[in-house]
């Protein structure tokens, strides 16, 4: 049950980068060229999923465990380090350089686009290449708090 | 700056936007669980734990959204309008790859992870990883196409 819920939220997601746009390159880009001719739309579609979701999370931060029993994981205050700042610049280039960030890259997959499906081998060789990093640095950067 | 109103979509951004905030939103109230795609993907590639069977059929939603969207909307998807034709940017597409899948990983987040779920946490971090992409974003389109390619 669990597993068929993700997978409709998964659609779900899937659906909503696609109306929002997000699945077409040109669109990122052209909402990264600020010199050039603008097109602000990708602005409202971080806002309208931070204003739906931003409730739901300060409602669950009065939770102590989720709907399904699992418990919610606390906000921990982790510091702003290097890798993040460092991680965040190099996935900002390759983003500016393609248009795609990972979610609209997969759904592009999924559409068997070709340009999508170059860009999710080589990004998935990337994590890859990451994981060997982490291996060869003694686990260094590894943060302890999960994703975000 | 020069806003682009005939490629101004509004309406379908924020529905969008709201959609996905919906699974941010359902993904933490129902399983605890952050909405992050880098951190979905990346995470499947590391290790085999239970998680795993929750993080696939995610994967396997997003895979499936464009059959669903290509069923239903009498328009097509709107994926096209990017063509690769030059040799030229299929090195680029993958060096842009590399880049996105090492760097993610390494901030451990991504647009929807820091740029979603974290600003909708509040987070510090991740309001400090969304100024670094955005602006490495920005800078980049900028030199590619008013600097070199101008």
């Amino acid at each position: 049950m669990a597993l068929l819920i993700s997978l409709l939220l998964g659609l779900t997601f899937g659906v909503g980068l696609i109306l929002a746009g997000m699945t077409d390159p040109a669109k990122v880009l052209a909402f990264l060229d600020v010199a050039g001719n603008w097109d602000p739309s990708l602005a409202l579609v971080m806002g309208g999923a931070i204003g739906v979701a931003a409730p739901a999370y300060a409602l669950a931060r009065r939770r102590r465990t989720s709907w399904l029993g699992t418990p919610v994981p606390a906000a921990v205050p982790a510091a702003i380090d290097s890798p993040l700042l460092v991680g965040s610049i190099i996935f900002g280039i390759g983003w500016g350089l393609s248009g795609f960030c990972p979610g609209p890259a997969l759904v592009g997959l999924g559409a068997a686009y070709q340009p999508a499906t170059a860009f999710v081998i080589a990004m998935v060789f990337g994590m890859e290449a990451y994981e060997w990093l982490l291996v060869a640095r003694g686990n260094q950067f590894k943060v302890q708090s999960g994703e975000a | 700056m020069l806003i682009d109103w005939n490629n101004f979509t509004p309406w379908s951004a924020l529905a969008g936007g709201g959609l996905i905030g919906l699974v941010a939103a359902l993904l933490f109230l129902g399983f605890g669980r952050i909405a992050g795609i880098s951190g979905i993907l990346g995470s499947l590639l590391r290790e085999q734990s239970a998680e795993a069977g929750w993080r696939l059929a995610f994967l396997c939603g997003l895979l499936l959204a464009p059959g669903l969207w290509a069923a239903v909307a009498p328009d097509g998807l709107p994926l096209h309008t990017h063509t690769v034709d030059a040799p030229g940017g299929w090195a680029v597409l993958v060096a842009a790859g590399l880049l996105v899948g090492f760097g993610t990983r390494l901030a451990n987040g991504c647009t929807s992870g820091h740029g979603v779920c974290g600003l909708a946490r509040f987070s510090r971090r991740s309001l400090v990883a969304v100024l670094c992409f955005m602006g490495s974003g920005m800078a980049t389109v900028f030199v590619s196409r008013h600097v070199i390619g101008a």
